[in-house]
């Protein structure tokens, strides 16, 4: 079966529709699959829920789909570094759902593992916990939390071969991963497509079994905040 | 006198012991990482997925895959791990990260701890803040010891939305240093010229003074 597509628009064919869940990899702007989000954008599919630690910045990553207006709601763990997020939400056109950073990461992880609920002590006590069982083991309160799942995820790798085997690269690995096993549809965007059997095996981090679709995108890979220090001596 | 931002990232520090795996948060615990002393060696772990979290990077090598939990760019060390958001809250939630180190809106005095929300103002989220104090061996709080407005920030019951529930081991204030166990809050130390009278004045919780108290 082949997997290799030309591009983001041609790699999304046929999977886009409107009131979908779409979850989407990536830190701030560090390992976000950039031309899926903007075929997306281009595709025109509205009422989306967005699956996303974080929700990009006003001009980029998922701000392009806020911008648009296409996202009705957003599950993150931080959404600070967007104003138009914030405008949305405040004015009532968005709705957000917030999961601890360890929380959304393991109910992702869970959907991908086929574990359909966990219990965790992160949020005990908290508004998070609200509503939700609770169980007591070895003497400490857990709340259980469920597994998140989505109609298709989009994940950014630095390399894949034509098999859908992926290997990341340094933080820019965070939520793809888990992202790439919980889709019922797995897009992978790449900085580097290579044939199966270049990339060594015992390194690959995402076995292809988990990405049904490839293509080789062109990367703007904007930095957030430039941080840096003088050369000593 | 009271601590300066400095002072109380220096003190923060000496919590931190050879060998150790250590998460700070944003501000303050920031800067611990200033004053951490060479015959200490500890590694700081980043919950976006790194281990062995390096200085800023040289002018010119900065990487846009190369990032710590505040969207900065960082740079790595030899001794350097990557790895996925789900292992990275695998080793806070775990209980294998020694010690975070975090800001705070509000403490109370059975160590509840209120640093993610102001009802009423935008929510930005809670980020791994949860996840951090719910997992972590030790947790210390570095903050103001008094709001802006001068209202204690130390209380008897967190009025603001909870991060935690009994979570803060230890609080350095710009005023002294704070213990909180089972018998409750207790303050181990000073800062130089302010005295315990000050403190109470300035602090809502009950707390009980340690018998050697330490003035720094």
């Amino acid at each position: 079966m082949k997997k290799v597509y030309e591009s983001a628009a041609k790699a999304l064919d046929g999977l886009l529709f409107d009131g979908m869940t779409i979850m989407a990899g990536g830190f701030g702007l560090c390992g976000i699959p950039e031309n899926l989000i903007a075929a997306i954008r281009d595709a025109g599919v509205r009422n989306l829920t967005v699956i996303s630690n974080n929700a990009g910045v006003d001009d980029f990553g998922l701000g392009l789909l806020l911008q648009t207006r296409q996202i009705r709601k957003m599950i993150s763990s931080y959404v600070g570094e967007n104003k138009l997020f914030e405008a949305q939400f405040l004015s009532g056109q968005l709705e957000l759902e917030f999961n601890p950073q360890g929380t959304l990461a393991e109910r992702i992880r869970a959907a991908g593992a086929g574990i359909p609920a966990f219990y965790t002590r992160t949020g005990v006590g908290t508004v998070i916990a609200k509503g939700k069982e609770l169980k007591e083991f070895d003497g400490e309160t857990c709340v259980m939390e469920t597994a998140l799942k989505a109609d298709l995820a989009i994940v950014l790798a630095w390399k894949g071969d034509k098999k859908g085997n992926l290997v990341y690269r340094k933080t820019a690995r965070n939520f793809n991963p888990m992202m790439a096993a919980a889709g019922k549809v797995t897009v992978a965007e790449v900085e580097n497509l290579v044939e199966a059997g270049e990339l060594d095996a015992d390194c690959i981090h995402t076995p292809g079994v988990f990405v049904q679709r490839i293509f080789e995108g062109k990367l703007e890979k904007r930095i957030e905040h430039t941080t840096t220090r003088k050369k000593e001596g | 006198m009271p601590w300066t931002r400095e002072d109380v990232a220096r003190r923060a520090a000496d919590e931190l012991q050879d060998g150790f795996y250590v998460n700070l948060g944003i501000g303050i615990p920031t800067m611990v990482a200033n004053f951490i002393g060479e015959d200490k060696d500890v590694t700081l772990q980043s919950e976006n997925g790194m281990l062995g979290m390096g200085p800023f990077p040289i002018e010119g090598e900065e990487d846009a895959d190369l990032i710590n939990a505040s969207k900065q760019t960082i740079s790595e060390l030899k001794r350097t791990s990557y790895f996925s958001s789900a292992d990275s809250f695998a080793m806070i939630r775990g209980g294998h990260i020694d010690v975070s180190i975090l800001g705070a809106m509000e403490v109370s005095e059975n160590g509840d701890l209120a640093n993610w929300m102001i009802p009423g103002k935008m929510v930005k989220g809670m980020g791994g803040a949860m996840d951090l104090v719910a997992g972590v061996k030790k947790v210390v709080i570095t903050m103001d010891h008094n709001a802006k407005s001068g209202a204690p920030k130390l209380l008897k019951k967190c009025s603001l939305p909870l991060t935690g529930v009994g979570v803060v081991d230890m609080v350095v204030t710009n005023l002294g240093v704070f213990r909180i166990d089972e018998q409750g809050m207790t303050l181990l130390e000073l800062a130089p010229d302010v005295t315990v009278d000050e403190i109470k004045e300035r602090t809502e919780a009950n707390f009980r003074v340690a018998d050697d108290l330490e003035r720094r």
